[in-house]
């Protein structure tokens, strides 16, 4: 084997809000080699990868460039030695050409102006090196997803890049484009590049790299050589449960169907579908949760049911009421309660008070209006009954929600949504982000609902969870329903996670049952 | 110290360190400073006049500080309170001169006029940012001076006086100025009207459903949306109060303090009031202090202006100042975030 050119010794990572990110992490990089980081989501790869290219500072550990300990303070830091990454999110400026966007921020000057020649000639030049073919004087915003990204690739090259940090780079590319990727991959890898290769797609990386870093949970689970391990044997260490969580349900026969969802299928805007035929359904005091690596076509489900994208195709219906084209309060006025993935941006109103935050989906109702005005002592006897109720840490309802902690403040977001005593509960990773106390407050009052008769769909990227609570299973791979699992307390981790990573798919006999049973 | 009497003592410490500058540059200019900073600080309360030109002042700040803060609230940064305020005084004037009634039907007509016309012009950029986001900084400003120039249009070529030495109306009907309500002073009727606004505003805000939409949307325009809310209908909504509270105040303030409508260039009380609704933080009942002060700082450096050798425009500076730091979000951010910090500590 090659000398070690890069090596990462016991990185830890904590982050303000107390989320650890990395634990005890060792990561080490050989010259020449491309190297596939995977795991989940959360798993701690961008961090580890934020780390190396100097966006983050490690709390703990040390960095090695041949040999030599290594400090960054910053991504021009990492670039200067000769380490450059391409984001999944690209950073081209659209409304400059290519030339301008290669050279940005190193402009060959001529006076006091840009020699914008000179850059196009650079540009030329890096292109027949690396055999990377871009137009120089195309502007950015009239190319294709997979030209961006080559430009991103030539920009890392032009400042010196030896390591390419590459972030999910397929995630945005059709089949095609990411055939041509991996020739480019090898290709920069014979001219003597090292290449960092993020990805859950173990197909890819079992195609073009020579060694796999797993990570699980922020810690990392060993190094292999692509060879050695097969789809399977990564995809079981890649999905794994550290602890058993274990809840008691009571088993009742379910109800009538609270929602169904019919042959419902989405593209984008380029025609590239995000959900195809899905169809499944929730009864009364059912649970029924969805599985998926993210990006899978969970949030699209979300979005359509939540009447924030408009369903071209296909059906949704609550208690049999189709819900085309309704926004969401309409939705929610059919007894449809929502916890949104993101507290900050959906979930709460920061500066407004607790109490506040608690009757936004039920301040219209008659029970808090008396003719002109809001009813103050009922609001303020329900707040107080539910930060009780959800043993909500505060100094009262009058503080504002932004001063909460992460947990503190989700369970505010589920006392309201368990507040309106709903049919249907959509529930959209109702626990990320909170400690393991509120987390497990949070499965109990979801189970409580279902107990009570409601219906909850559950999209989660959090095994345990979806595993514990759910009462039957969907998994989603690429926009479409892959598996119906009926008992998914007995569903091995192994098994699962060849659906969620696209290696397995059960029959459409088989799917057919999440409508038909 | 509590983290929630944050904001207070933030705006008072702003407030001192503007005056304590003020001090040092009427140090600087003046041959007298001492007797400048006493003419300042204290000719504004000295005599029963005096007292009475610092409300006569709050009066229209209050207005546009009351617009502007239902406006901020909604997290909506609209100036168009000026060009509102000055059109609105355009009708009223129009109206009072033009219209036969009785004192009570003649002012209470020409300020309903005049609230209603601002009411209808300030849904027009409310309308634009609710359908299509367009900046309501940029088309507020933009009417603004669409508003002043047809006002001005309409004062030149419609309600001139020809025999008047200036560019100033015909004179108003008597029925239809407002009462004046203390003798040796001018202050008018408006002091009750603004006031009943205020509070009605205050209870319209914190006690009802739409006030409480309001609150909702400015604070987080996406959550009001999950949750239900029709945030463009809210938005729309905030733009006519506001409107109509500007307008109110446009009307009040040319048939309470004038005979002839005489304003040739905006008054400047719209800009004034986004700064009242910076120091009142958006509170109705604080503007009632906010537009005292800024009224009364402006009387001192008036007076100060005419007894000593500090010229009045040394308040903008004091202004400008105090627009700086209150607008400076981390300005004593850290000693926030030490007290949330142990708060934090306390809470676990």
């Amino acid at each position: 084997m090659t000398s070690q050119l890069l090596e990462m010794k016991n990185i830890t990572k904590v982050y303000p809000n107390g989320v650890v990110a990395n634990q005890k992490v060792q990561f080490s990089l050989s010259e020449g080699e491309i190297h596939a980081i995977v795991g989940e989501n959360g798993a701690g790869k961008s961090t580890l990868m934020k780390m190396m290219f100097g966006m983050e500072a490690p709390s703990e550990g040390e960095i090695f460039l041949r040999g030599e300990p290594l400090k960054l303070t910053s991504p021009q830091d990492a670039i200067d030695k000769g380490i450059g990454m391409v984001h999944q999110h690209f950073m081209l400026v659209p409304s400059f050409t290519v030339a301008e966007n290669m050279v940005l921020g190193m402009e060959p000057k001529k006076g006091v102006g840009i020699n914008y020649s000179e850059a196009v000639r650079m540009t030329e030049e890096m292109s027949k090196k690396y055999n990377l073919h871009v137009n120089p004087k195309a502007k950015v915003e009239d190319l294709s997803v997979g030209m961006k990204q080559k430009i991103e690739i030539l920009k890392a090259l032009l400042r010196g890049a030896k390591i390419l940090i590459l972030d999910e780079p397929t995630a945005v590319l059709t089949p095609q484009e990411t055939e041509e990727l991996f020739r480019e991959l090898k290709q920069l890898k014979e001219q003597g590049h090292t290449i960092v290769f993020i990805s859950h797609k173990l197909k890819e990386v079992k195609a073009i790299c020579d060694r796999i870093t797993i990570m699980r949970a922020g810690k990392s689970e060993g190094v292999f050589l692509t060879r050695d391990v097969s789809e399977q044997d990564i995809s079981k260490l890649m999905v794994g449960r550290d602890v058993v969580l274990k809840y008691d349900k009571i088993s009742k026969p379910y109800g009538s169907d609270i929602l169904s969802v019919n042959e419902l299928s989405l593209s984008d805007e380029t025609g590239k579908a995000l959900l195809e035929n899905v169809a499944f359904k929730v009864r009364s005091g059912e649970i029924v949760g969805i599985a998926g690596v993210e990006g899978n076509g969970q949030t699209q489900l979300v979005e359509a049911l939540t009447g924030r994208l408009s369903v071209r195709r296909g059906s949704i219906a609550v208690k049999g009421t189709v819900i085309q084209g309704y926004d969401i309060g309409r939705i929610r006025s059919l007894g449809v309660s929502y916890i949104p993935e993101d507290r900050m941006r959906q979930g709460a109103a920061k500066e407004a008070s607790i109490s506040d935050n608690l009757i936004s989906t039920q301040y219209r109702s008659k029970e808090m209006n008396s003719g002109l005005f809001l009813k103050g002592k009922t609001i303020g006897k329900l707040a107080a009954k539910l930060i009780e109720d959800f043993r909500v840490r505060c100094s009262g309802p009058a503080q504002p929600i932004g001063m909460l902690s992460g947990g503190n403040m989700q369970k505010v977001v589920v006392a309201r949504e368990c507040s309106t005593s709903p049919d249907l509960l959509i529930a959209e990773q109702p626990t990320r982000g909170v400690d393991v106390g509120a987390a497990q407050f949070i499965h109990q009052k979801l189970i409580e609902l279902r107990d009570n008769g409601s219906g909850v769909l559950l999209i989660s990227a959090d095994l345990n969870e979806i595993l514990e609570l759910s009462d039957s299973l969907l998994v989603m791979y690429e926009g479409q329903i892959v598996a119906y699992l009926e008992e998914p307390s007995k569903v091995t981790e192994e098994e699962l996670g060849l659906y969620m990573l696209g290696l397995q798919r059960q029959d459409d006999g088989q799917i057919r049952r999440a409508v038909e049973s | 110290m509590k983290v929630k009497y944050f904001e207070v003592v933030r705006t008072a410490a702003v407030i001192l360190i503007a005056l304590f500058l003020a001090f040092i540059i009427i140090s600087l200019v003046s041959e007298q400073p001492l007797e400048s900073i006493r003419i300042f600080l204290w000719e504004p309360l000295n005599t029963k006049g005096h007292i009475g030109n610092v409300i006569e002042m709050a009066i229209p700040l209050m207005f546009t500080g009351l617009a502007v803060s239902l406006l901020f609230k909604a997290n909506l940064f609209n100036l168009g309170a000026e060009g509102l305020f000055y059109f609105s005084g355009v009708i009223a004037a129009t109206l009072a001169i033009h219209l036969t009634l009785n004192s009570f039907m003649h002012p209470f007509v020409a300020i309903l006029a005049g609230s209603l016309v601002g009411a209808l012009l300030s849904a027009i950029p409310g309308i634009l940012k609710a359908k299509w986001n367009v900046n309501e900084l940029v088309s507020s400003l933009m009417f603004n001076n669409i508003l002043f120039g047809i006002g001005l249009y309409i004062l030149n070529y419609k309600l001139r006086d020809a025999q008047a030495f200036a560019a100033v109306s015909f004179k108003f009907e008597q029925t239809a100025m407002l009462t004046k309500l203390l003798p040796g002073t001018r202050i008018h009727t408006g002091l009750i009207i603004v006031l009943v606004l205020i509070v009605a505003a205050h209870f319209f805000l914190y006690k009802t459903k739409w006030g409480y939409e309001i609150r909702m949307t400015g604070a987080n325009r996406e959550f009001a949306q999950y949750s239900g809310m029709k945030t463009a209908k809210v938005i729309i909504l905030v733009h006519l109060i506001a409107g109509f509270i500007a307008g109110m105040g446009g009307s009040v303030e040319v048939l309470g303090m004038y005979s002839r409508f005489q304003w040739s260039a905006l008054p400047g009380y719209g800009l004034d009031g986004a700064l009242v609704a910076m120091l009142a933080k958006n509170n109705p009942f604080s503007v009632i202090g906010a537009a005292l002060f800024l009224a009364y700082i402006r009387i001192g450096a008036d007076q100060m202006a005419r007894f000593s050798d500090v010229p009045a425009e040394m308040i903008s500076i004091v202004q400008a100042i105090i627009i700086l730091l209150i607008s400076a979000e981390q300005f004593l951010k850290f000693w926030k975030n030490r007290m949330l910090l142990k708060e934090a500590q306390r809470n676990v």
